[in-house]
């Protein structure tokens, strides 16, 4: 078998002068699972919108670097008052959007209360909420009056939901998006790509490249093929796990196995019976064995998670033996719930492979238990309206790709319908909490409550499969918020 | 009547075509039969520390992305397969036989409507209206089993009203009507013993589309649904996996081949043995 990949990958190497040809123009394919629904990244919560416009298109006051770290944008530098209630942000006065107009503070005070407005149509609303005003000092300073100190408030900057909008432009950004950043929308092939080309009048450091196109393939197998064939230059996040061996084994390909935000986990609908039951939960969390899930789903790629929270966070704790393992205990706790005999329930699974497969895994496991699970396969679109908005599911699973999204377990209309007082008293806590080491504490307090709570099943953090043409320079390996970031992207000569 | 069947029998016994994809069917439905009640393996059951496994003693084809048996897969694979088949192409003969014998008995405008909804249903290809139905239902095994028997309504109604017709001009059945039978009586009892024969050829031939049809179905995430075994889907999740377990993708693949094969050479033969007119003409 390794011989036969090994000849196949011998006969492809021949091929490779001609294709870099057509590619070293300064020209990228990127290639993506999902289509986005449009391309606002302030009025949607799909991944796919951020993925192609964020720091391509698009820029806030502050952004996010490869390292998850925050870094100034827009605002060149910026002053924080003694009480942390009051940032002061510099604007950069050479900003133009990509239809010519400048970027100035009025257009930053357009986008904040555009955000925060009563009708607003933003997906991450609670970045914002802790702001109470925004204010213009002239042309370039914007000032930001927070009702409480918020440790994390210019990373919440960062974010693709809290990017600086023109007013003149911004109700056309969903099919037109006009931003700041080094890369113009060139044109939409719906179902196809999103072409996007070079901005001359960056304010910036100019983009390598010359062009780049995010060209969409949904099919796992198709994408192998691209890949192969050089018609897509690099997958930041393959949608084949089991692929990446092969193109491990061919030198024409660069393999990163990066970290994501992404804890992967088994949603459990909390106010439906019997998963509001906590013993009904908890023997699930006792039944789940994430390893064989991880190899099985993911093939070997992942970590295994006790709580919603990344590993490769500093205030992580490793919770994943809060409930280990143990059928006899599971079954003893269904028991004691009433379910000696077990009981049917649903799960729906969206396309992802961790979800598909990882759904075939689970429902296996928990059949040892007693709980026999109808698999349901839903689409994206079914799975936001049924189980997303409308609360209509038992079980499902999905990685929440969102940055230190722990506080949505505090929201009371989630969809896994999770109300802990405790658990809001420790977000209230921690968001009035800028001290680094205190904010820490309550961040590990917080993800013991979710494991003891057997909020949902925890699996594991999900790996970013990156694979790309080994002469692309310049791709994240990480994937601290949902990004293909292309600004420092080039071929090597 | 035993007579004719022994007779059959020998004539079936010297066509070769007759002979293999008899055989080849009979193992197919023996081994989905056995399947019921018996797999070397449970088929649900996953694990995942035994996957990827080659050819052993233990597990004779060897185990897939998740530790299952592929033997066991295959054997209720066929089982599904078989289910569908049957059901479906049953639904195509219950519908569009009665159908097609009305249309040849009334004719007139019942035969022209009757055969211009024909049309309008043949239209659809099995995978269309098995795109449609599950826009509308959700993908599942039932469902696929309504397109493929919806596809097959129109074949059966077209055959039976064509056979029908000729039989209809022969002077027994004018013997029978002065005799003062209706129609319905000699749709029974003279027209469909005449063209059982047509009718048996066609039903092994849209058995072996039928099974085809599920796997394509199931292949496209439209048929049958985790956890149920079932061909089409062994193959599409073993595309991807293609580099690292080829056998994954070979086996159902030659399973179904085979299966087809199998059927469609059995179809053949019989033919010739049921309709000796056809073989000489051929």
């Amino acid at each position: 078998m390794k011989r036969l990949v090994m000849a196949l990958a011998v006969c492809a190497a021949g091929l490779i002068p001609l294709q870099l040809q057509a590619a070293g123009d300064g020209h990228l394919n990127m290639g993506m699972v999902l289509e986005p629904p449009h391309l606002d990244p302030t009025a949607g919560a799909a991944a796919a919108i951020d993925e192609v416009v964020y720091a391509n298109v698009f820029e806030g006051l502050t952004r996010i670097d490869r390292n998850g770290e925050v870094k100034p944008a827009l605002a060149s530098s910026w002053e924080v008052s003694e009480d942390g209630k009051t940032y002061r942000f510099n604007l950069r006065d050479d900003v133009k959007f990509h239809d010519g107009t400048a970027m100035d503070s009025a257009d930053v005070v357009f986008s904040i209360e555009r955000a925060i407005a009563e009708d607003s149509v933003n997906a991450q609303k609670a970045l914002f909420e802790a702001i109470e005003s925004v204010a213009t000092e002239g042309a370039g300073t914007v000032i930001i009056t927070l009702k409480r100190p918020t440790g994390h408030f210019l990373f919440n900057l960062g974010w693709g939901d809290a990017v600086v909008v023109g007013e003149e432009s911004a109700d056309g950004n969903k099919a037109n998006p006009v931003g700041t950043g080094p890369f113009k929308f060139k044109r939409w092939v719906k179902g196809d790509r999103v072409e996007l080309t070079h901005n001359e009048d960056y304010w910036g450091e100019p983009a390598k490249l010359a062009t780049a196109t995010f060209r969409f393939i949904p099919d796992p197998a198709a994408a192998v093929s691209a890949m192969m064939a050089g018609d897509v230059d690099a997958f930041a996040n393959f949608p084949a796990p089991e692929s990446m061996v092969q193109f491990e084994a061919d030198p024409r390909f660069t393999v990163v196995i990066g970290s994501t935000e992404g804890e992967t986990i088994l949603s459990t609908n909390n106010g439906r019976p019997p998963f509001d039951d906590i013993r009904v939960r908890q023997a699930i969390a006792h039944a789940i064995d994430r390893k064989a899930i991880i190899d099985g789903a993911m093939f070997g790629y992942g970590t295994p998670i006790g709580s919603h929270f990344a590993p490769h966070h500093p205030a992580y704790v490793d919770l994943t033996e809060r409930y280990p393992l143990d059928l006899e205990k599971a079954k003893a706790l269904l028991a004691e719930a009433g379910h000696a005999e077990g009981f049917k329930a649903t799960i729906k699974l969206p396309p992802p492979s961790y979800a598909r497969r990882g759904g075939e895994i689970v429902a296996s496991q928990l059949r040892e238990i007693g709980i026999d699970l109808e698999i349901i396969p839903v689409e994206w679109a079914q799975w936001l309206e049924q189980a997303f908005r409308g609360k209509d599911f038992d079980l499902t699973i999905v990685s929440h790709t969102e940055p230190m999204d722990i506080g949505i377990y505090a929201r009371e209309d989630y969809y896994f319908d999770y109300r802990s007082d405790a658990f809001s008293g420790l977000m209230d806590k921690l968001a009035a909490e800028v001290d680094e080491k205190a904010r820490y504490a309550v961040m590990a307090d917080a993800q013991k409550r979710l494991a003891d709570d057997a909020v949902n099943g925890f699996l594991f953090q999900l790996a970013k499969h990156g694979v790309w043409n080994a002469k692309v320079k310049g791709l994240w390996e990480n994937s601290p918020v949902q990004a293909n970031d292309l600004t420092d992207v080039s071929w090597e000569k | 009547m035993s007579e004719g069947f022994a007779e059959i029998w020998r004539m079936g016994l010297r066509n070769r075509g007759f002979v293999i994809g008899g055989v080849i069917t009979l193992l197919f439905v023996a081994l989905a039969a056995l399947a019921l009640i018996w797999t070397p393996y449970p088929v649900e059951e996953i694990v995942v520390a035994r996957r990827f496994q080659g050819i052993s003693s233990a597990h004779w084809l060897g185990t897939d992305q998740f530790g299952r048996d592929l033997v066991s897969l295959l054997m209720a694979g066929a089982v599904n397969s078989v289910a569908v088949a049957i059901v479906a192409v049953g639904l195509g003969v219950g519908i569009g036989v009665p159908l097609g014998a009305i249309a040849a008995a009334r004719q007139g405008w019942l035969d022209e409507i009757l055969m211009r909804a024909n049309d309008f249903a043949f239209a659809f290809p099995a995978l269309l209206s098995a795109v449609m139905i599950t826009a509308l239902a959700g993908p599942g095994a039932i469902n696929s089993i309504i397109a493929i028997g919806i596809f097959n309504i129109p074949v059966f109604a077209r055959l039976t009203r064509g056979a029908a017709l000729v039989v209809w001009k022969r002077e027994f059945i004018l013997a029978a009507r002065v005799a003062g039978k209706g129609p319905v009586r000699i749709s029974i009892e003279h027209i469909l013993p005449n063209i059982s024969s047509v009718l048996i050829v066609q039903i092994t031939i849209q058995f072996a589309l039928a099974i085809l049809a599920e796997a394509g179905l199931s292949y496209l995430g439209l048929g049958t649904q985790p956890p149920q075994p079932s061909w089409g889907k062994m193959l599409n999740e073993a595309q991807t996996l293609m580099f690292l377990a080829p056998q994954l993708a070979v086996f159902p693949g030659f399973a179904i081949a085979l299966t087809v094969l199998g059927l469609n050479l059995f179809g053949d033969g019989l033919r010739d043995v049921l309709d000796p007119r056809l073989r000489r003409e051929r």
